[in-house]
């Protein structure tokens, strides 16, 4: 184990820890930006530090296919290939087979997939994806699960669930740098919370240094999402990390972190951004829209970051999706909106005013009270009174877009026209 | 409002002198200077919170086109904003604003009529009228701003040439007509491959109430060999303590032939397309302009540049140049921008154009030395001939 975990203050079953890596000391709850190919999207790794992140993810998958690992390891690791002194975290590479190639397959042995260089069938095991992201060297890695879709139900949900137990014991078999490197595990097991139970209870029984819940975020709905969130949470142990993956939108994270979870990472903030999507208190701002082009204040008045103090909407409307800063810009403030909401969690659950910082974010995120039902019903058993911010008679309704203006849209409907967002679905 | 001035001509043609900003007193930036190039107001790659990295002052002048804010957004709300400097949080930087920007927004001769300029951007093409284009510059408020021009390349008729310096003439009056009061007005002066033309451009600008001159029509064709005698034929009849912006010259040699026949002020388009093809300079910065210890080991590089996407590079785990004290050197190596280019990611350019800024601008750094120390011809001399027998050896080879 090359953790350690510390607990510093709680609110019910929200927690805000010191996660020491060995790379970094990090606070949680924390997201984590997504660097696919060993860049997040145009930032530097000074501009990264500055805008707070703390651990940032590499994709297995295209770093084995460039720059290898091979290369990677003869160069002393990815933290010195990309100057990143802080900590990292890499998938098993598994996940971005399946939902990359349309040839993938999953077998005992492992994920037999088309090579993208020669299109040979090439067999990822669960030993080959540890020996790829021993030589990485992250702070961090993934045990290769075995994958399936949200939507998946019957046998093959039972079998991915098992599969994904046998193959941690062969992770672990493998796993070559365990003073260097933390292998988490991924509780599997669909929508169902008998298998999820069985799965939990075989993970912890393993005695990993952190557990991932994985198989969400896949465009279930939003109460089986959070149901398997707290089901997973309260069954994992209270001294290791809890790993959303795939978990982006900020009234996700808000609503994991009061269910007890501690760690997220997603590709929405800076993939929304290359779309001209900026992250505010609201909500978002569709910076492309017309009404940009003569709206002078900065994007979000409440930021502190480099964009909001020296740049207003006008400015960015002209930039976003045409030119590269456009997206350099917003991807900057989308990040530091991410890592202030991070440092929230964090300050508030120590603080002890965990419940006012919930109300005060459902507040400006729904100011008609129309917090969606279902982030009602997991404050319920968050322990978490919302009553304040929801509209005074119907206490939870479903929130209706016809209700608010035009340049705000919510995040976090799974019927949202802001598009999906996959688990680690990699950032091209 | 003063926001220029220069000093006296130290030696024959190459001449030193600084630029001072009305928006920063007390800074002066050295001449012969290069502009950064800018898209809508910042750099092309670099991130505004990184380019305090680069050398100070040097690189606090900006070359902005008004063009490139035709879309998205309007000169009203850029005045409301309260002009460029606000508009791109660059407050104390220098902005000098001209038309063309050598990348984005060219010269159209066959679109221009007597109403107005015309250029090919990535909006289409665009005819500038003099009014609409001080309307632009009293809107954005910049230090300095270059007046319009029609600008021909080195194949047109002699009616078509004189025609060009005649319309440059007529919107450089309507422009001081029109006086929108802002910055000071660089005179901009035509007349492509014909000294008459030229020297009658340039003697007419000089007459005009203008604060400095843009020299434009170069880099359209014109044979390398005879910028020198267009160049004299203009410096001669300019006034001396004015600064001289040129447009269209961008290579080491270039650079150097322009500060030889006196220019003070140069465009740096040319690091943007370097960067774009993943070219790294790499050319010695050897006080007396020696290049002979310049090692050709690499393939797809000549002596003053290589090419980091190419696969030699996969390894190498030293910085584009080593000693460079630029924030890519400093942090980063050859194989990481090398995997940055293969996998087609942003950061690429960004690192890549911070390293090329940085070394050209300590280029210009070492020229002004030169030009102190009165060996600027010798320096000239030295770099151009060890850089021309590389080429001899390349050849060989
Ligand atoms: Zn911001
Ligand atoms: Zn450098």
């Amino acid at each position: 184990m090359a953790l350690r975990f510390e607990i510093l203050g709680k609110f019910k079953r929200a927690r805000a820890s010191r996660l020491t890596l060995p790379h970094f000391v990090c606070q949680t709850p924390l997201f984590m930006p997504v660097g696919t190919q060993g860049t997040i999207k145009g930032l530097t790794t000074s501009q990264l530090e500055d805008i707070g992140c703390q651990i940032i993810l590499g994709n297995t998958y295209h770093l084995a296919l460039r720059p290898t690992s091979e290369l990677l390891d003869q160069l002393g690791g990815l933290h010195k290939f990309m100057n990143w002194p802080r900590a990292m975290l890499t998938d098993s590479g598994g996940f971005q087979m399946v939902s990359l190639l349309h040839l993938a397959d999953i077998t005992e042995k492992g994920v037999t997939f088309q090579s993208p260089v020669d299109g040979k069938p090439m067999l990822l095991t669960p030993e080959d994806s540890i020996q790829i992201q021993n030589r990485i060297g992250a702070d961090i890695i993934m045990a290769l699960d075995d994958v399936i879709k949200t939507t998946v139900t019957g046998p093959r949900v039972e079998e991915a669930m098992y599969r994904t137990l046998r193959w941690i014991d062969r992770c672990i078999a493998a796993h070559k740098r365990p003073h260097d490197q933390n292998l988490f595990g991924i509780v599997q097991g669909g929508l169902d919370p008998m298998l999820r139970d069985v799965c939990v209870k075989g993970l912890v029984e393993r005695n990993l240094p952190g557990y991932a819940i994985g198989g969400l975020s896949g465009g279930e709905d939003k109460n089986s999402f959070w149901r398997v969130v707290a089901q997973c949470t309260a069954a994992l142990p209270e001294d290791k990390p809890r790993y959303v993956m795939g978990v982006g939108y900020p009234l996700d994270i808000v609503v994991c972190s009061a269910l007890g979870a501690d760690m997220y990472d997603c590709v929405y903030p800076t993939r929304t951004a290359r779309f001209g999507t900026a992250l505010v208190p609201e909500g978002v701002l569709k910076l492309k829209n017309r009404d940009m082009a003569d709206d002078t204040r900065p994007i979000d008045p409440t930021c502190l970051c480099m964009v909001c103090k020296n740049y207003t909407r006008a400015y960015i409307h002209c930039l976003v999706t045409k030119d590269a800063m456009g997206s350099q810009l917003l991807s900057y403030h989308n990040l530091y909106y991410m890592m202030q909401l991070s440092r929230n969690l964090h300050s508030s659950i120590v603080e002890e005013r965990f419940p006012k910082f919930v109300c005060d974010f459902l507040h400006q995120m729904f100011p008609k009270g129309d917090v969606p039902e279902w982030v009602c019903n997991a404050m319920e058993v968050a322990g978490i009174d919302i009553s304040s911010c929801c509209a005074p008679l119907s206490s939870c309704q479903e929130y209706d877009s016809k209700n608010v203006s035009e340049e705000f849209i919510h995040c976090g409907r799974t019927d949202s026209n802001i598009g999906g967002h996959d688990r680690c679905s990699g950032e091209m | 409002m003063k926001s220029s001035s220069v000093q006296k001509a130290l030696s024959s043609g190459a001449r030193i002198g600084a630029i001072e900003l009305a928006n920063c007193p007390g800074v002066s930036i050295n001449t012969p200077a290069l502009l950064i190039s800018t898209r809508k107001g910042l750099p092309y790659f670099t991130p505004p919170d990184l380019l305090p990295s680069l050398p100070s002052p040097d690189s606090h002048l900006l070359q902005v086109s008004p063009l490139h804010f035709l879309e998205g957004i309007s000169p009203a709300t850029i005045g409301k904003i309260g002009g460029i400097h606000k508009l791109i949080g660059l407050g104390d930087y220098g902005v000098v604003a001209v038309p063309r920007d050598n990348v984005h927004s060219l010269p159209e001769c066959k679109g221009a009529s007597k109403l107005g300029a015309s250029f090919e951007t990535p909006c289409g093409r665009l005819l500038i009228k003099p009014k609409d284009y001080v309307e632009m510059i009293s809107c954005m408020r910049p230090n300095i701003w270059a007046t319009l021009a029609d600008e021909v390349p080195a194949w047109v008729t002699d009616k078509r040439n004189r025609t060009s310096v005649d319309r440059t003439l007529r919107w450089l009056d309507d422009c001081l007509a029109l006086n929108p009061a802002v910055g000071s007005v660089f005179g901009a002066i035509v007349g492509g491959t014909n000294l008459d033309e030229r020297k009658r451009c340039a003697e007419e600008v000089a007459k005009r109430n203008v604060a400095g001159y843009w020299i434009g029509g170069f880099g359209l064709g014109e044979a390398i060999d005879e910028r020198p005698a267009l160049l004299r034929a203009i410096v001669d009849v300019l006034q001396d303590e004015k600064p001289r912006m040129i447009c269209g010259l961008g290579l080491p040699e270039e650079i150097l032939q322009g500060i030889a026949a006196g220019v003070d002020l140069f465009d740096s388009s040319y690091i943007y397309t370097l960067t774009l093809g993943g070219f790294a300079l790499t050319f010695s910065l050897d006080k007396n302009g020696n290049q002979d210890n310049f090692k050709l080991s690499q393939r797809g590089s000549d002596s003053t540049k290589i090419n980091l996407r190419a696969t030699e590079y996969r390894l190498d785990m030293s910085p584009i140049v080593d000693g460079c004290s630029c924030h890519t050197c400093q942090n980063y190596t050859k194989a990481y921008i090398n995997h940055l280019y293969n996998v087609h990611e942003m950061l690429a350019q960004t690192l890549l154009e911070i390293h090329n800024a940085h070394h050209y601008l300590r280029f210009f750094r070492v020229i002004r030395e030169a030009i102190q120390d009165g060996r600027f011809e010798e320096y000239r001399l030295t770099f151009t001939n060890s850089r021309r027998e590389h080429y001899g050896r390349v050849a060989v080879c």
